[in-house]
């Protein structure tokens, strides 16, 4: 299940994979992290300070796209380092389906102790919403 | 209006200790929608070769809105939360964190600067198990929008 390091390559893509994001999931993210900030939960609020609507949290954008790389190395404790930045903000419309985030992955170097460098693409729409996002991850 | 400068260097030790309960995690990871039974299930973990429930890569995030080791609610730095959004964040894990870790640690302002018309505060956060092992760094940068003091002209 867990994939070993001599089975990658550089250049070796993760699988793409499609999560939503929902205003539910939002609310519930804001409980799990006790991030309350308003922008993520309060449509009239967000507007008033200038925003496009509710926003996801970026650090549920970010954990998001870390399932990408856990769903892959097969193991939550297989990331060693894990940096991004936000370049776009996530609006999650008031609707039942919400939006939509697409991430993939590569792997860009192989490291030594069986660890590889992965780089990170997460998208909403045109927009590409994290920038910069690498990952050194433990494979087996 | 701006953001306190006198804060650069402040350094916010968190206690009491962080405990990292397994319904926390399983509620972080419910959260994120991350399924992976290492996550969830003891027996799962152990088989894997943990301890105990593995968090996610992002789960000490919460840190930072579970523990008064901030600057964020502090009146004084003239932060107003509504205007903030997250431009830059790293982890450095050099172990899992592991349900039943008690944690502690500092977090120090690194910088607080101008980027355009808006702020950047970068926190910094050391976490360490009761033991004293380095278990993480984190490091946040924050947004401030449209706080810049405006500039001469």
């Amino acid at each position: 299940m867990a994939i070993s390091y001599d089975e990658v390559e550089v250049g070796t893509e993760l699988p793409v994979a499609t999560y939503g994001v929902t205003r539910g999931q939002l609310v519930q993210y804001c409980g799990a992290s006790g991030d309350f900030n308003i922008i993520h939960w309060n449509e009239r609020f967000a507007n008033a300070v200038g925003l496009p609507g509710v926003i996801a949290h970026g650090m549920f954008t970010m954990a998001t796209a870390g399932r990408l790389i856990t769903d892959w190395a097969g193991d939550p404790g297989a990331v060693l380092e894990y940096g991004v930045r936000f370049s776009s903000m996530v609006p999650v419309p008031d609707d039942d389906t919400g939006t939509t985030l697409i991430v993939s992955g590569k792997v860009e170097d192989k490291l030594d102790g069986k660890r590889v460098q992965v780089s990170i693409t997460a998208r909403c729409g045109e927009s590409k919403v994290l920038s910069q996002a690498r990952a050194v991850v433990q494979l087996a | 209006m701006p953001l306190n400068r006198a804060f650069i260097g402040r350094e916010y030790p968190f206690a009491p200790p962080f405990e990292v309960g397994r319904e926390l995690i399983r509620h972080f990871a419910l959260a994120i929608g991350d399924n992976n039974p290492i996550s969830h299930d003891v027996a799962a973990a152990q088989a894997a070769g943990h301890p105990d429930l593995v968090a996610p890569p992002t789960f000490l995030t919460t840190l930072t809105f579970r523990r008064d080791a901030s600057p964020i609610g502090d009146p004084d730095l003239d932060l107003d939360y509504s205007l903030v959004v997250h431009g830059e964040q790293r982890f450095v894990l050099h172990r899992p964190v592991y349900a039943g870790d008690v944690l502690s640690g500092r977090t120090t302002v690194t910088d607080i600067r101008d980027v355009g018309r808006n702020e950047a505060m970068v926190l910094e956060t050391a976490v360490l198990a009761a033991d004293g092992e380095q278990v993480a760094t984190t490091t946040m940068t924050m947004i401030s929008r449209g706080t810049a003091a405006p500039k001469a002209s």
